[in-house]
């Protein structure tokens, strides 16, 4: 069972009262883009094994949703943040570097 | 005029807890920038805007449900009032103020077991929640909120197009002999 604090309202609350929004900071490619980058922003997901950043909606509590960074193959959570962010703050960063050290933001 | 009634009027099971309904209660949900809110809501409850997840009980009670969402306890037939008075403090301030009284329903739950009976239904970890403070969460398959006035007395909100399947969950896990002695 994954357990994420919501950023929020600070619960900790279960993934069952969770919903799941898919891949956090994703650059939209809207009006004007090439079918190339629509297709990718719309489709094409790395679908990480290790650090992944998703998206998270409290949907049985606050109803806001947040940000949350953890693996997907140990089901490790390295912390949650504000969906208000385009890239993962310092502090998250750095907790995954801590577990993580082959670890970069760009990969 | 049709006469106002609750969810399931009356309904009342006896097991390891004795569980409720509440009857007619007065909601009003409140969004708003709460620090902005704030004066009128003092000045139409008498009560402050609550911390982060906690409940302000009273004649009128405030409890916090989100960063910008308010639900104010009170006597089904004020409820109307104090929609009107909110939108009167608030002015042009942008918030929504609704009544919800009877989208709602609400169940009490009393006994020595009520953490027991309702840790079986809600992934929510009971144990560490303070007595006063709102726990929004799921009951089973539906969203509600719960929280404990007293190690004894547990409060439970859902909506009310659910109030028959929340009722009939809760009375499942009092069943005499459901006692699981964890809490």
């Amino acid at each position: 069972m994954l357990t994420l604090t919501c950023p929020v309202c600070g619960v900790d609350a279960c993934e069952t009262e969770l919903a799941a929004g898919g891949e956090a900071h994703l650059k939209r490619f809207g009006p004007g883009s090439t079918d190339d980058q629509f297709e990718e922003y719309l489709f094409l997901r790395p679908n990480a094994k290790g650090v992944h950043f998703e998206r998270w909606r409290h949907a049985m509590g606050c109803g806001k949703w947040f940000l949350a960074a953890r693996d997907t193959a140990t089901l490790e959570v390295f912390g949650t943040y504000s969906a208000q962010t385009t890239a993962p703050p310092a502090d998250i960063v750095n907790a995954i570097r801590a577990k993580r050290p082959d670890w970069s933001p760009e990969t | 005029m049709s006469e106002l009634a609750s969810a399931l009027p009356g309904a009342e099971y006896e097991g390891i807890v004795r569980v409720t309904e509440a009857g007619l209660r007065g909601m009003v949900t409140l969004k708003a920038d709460l620090p902005d809110a704030a004066n009128g809501v003092k000045a139409v409850t008498g009560q402050a805007v609550p911390e982060p997840r906690r409940i302000n009980a009273g004649d009128v009670s405030v409890a916090w449900m989100a960063p910008d969402e308010l639900l104010i306890l009170c006597d089904h037939a004020r409820a109307d009032q104090v929609v009107r008075d909110l939108a009167e403090q608030l002015g042009t301030a942008h918030h929504l103020a609704v009544n919800v009284s009877d989208a709602r329903a609400m169940f009490t739950l009393t006994g020595d077991t009520v953490k027991d009976v309702l840790g079986k239904l809600t992934p929510a970890d009971l144990a560490a929640l303070p007595l006063g403070e709102m726990r929004r969460t799921r009951l089973a398959q539906v969203a509600a909120a719960i929280w404990f006035s007293d190690a004894q007395t547990a409060h439970v909100i859902c909506f009310r197009s659910v109030a028959r399947y929340v009722f009939d969950l809760l009375a499942l896990a009092a069943r005499p002999g459901g006692d699981v002695g964890y809490h």
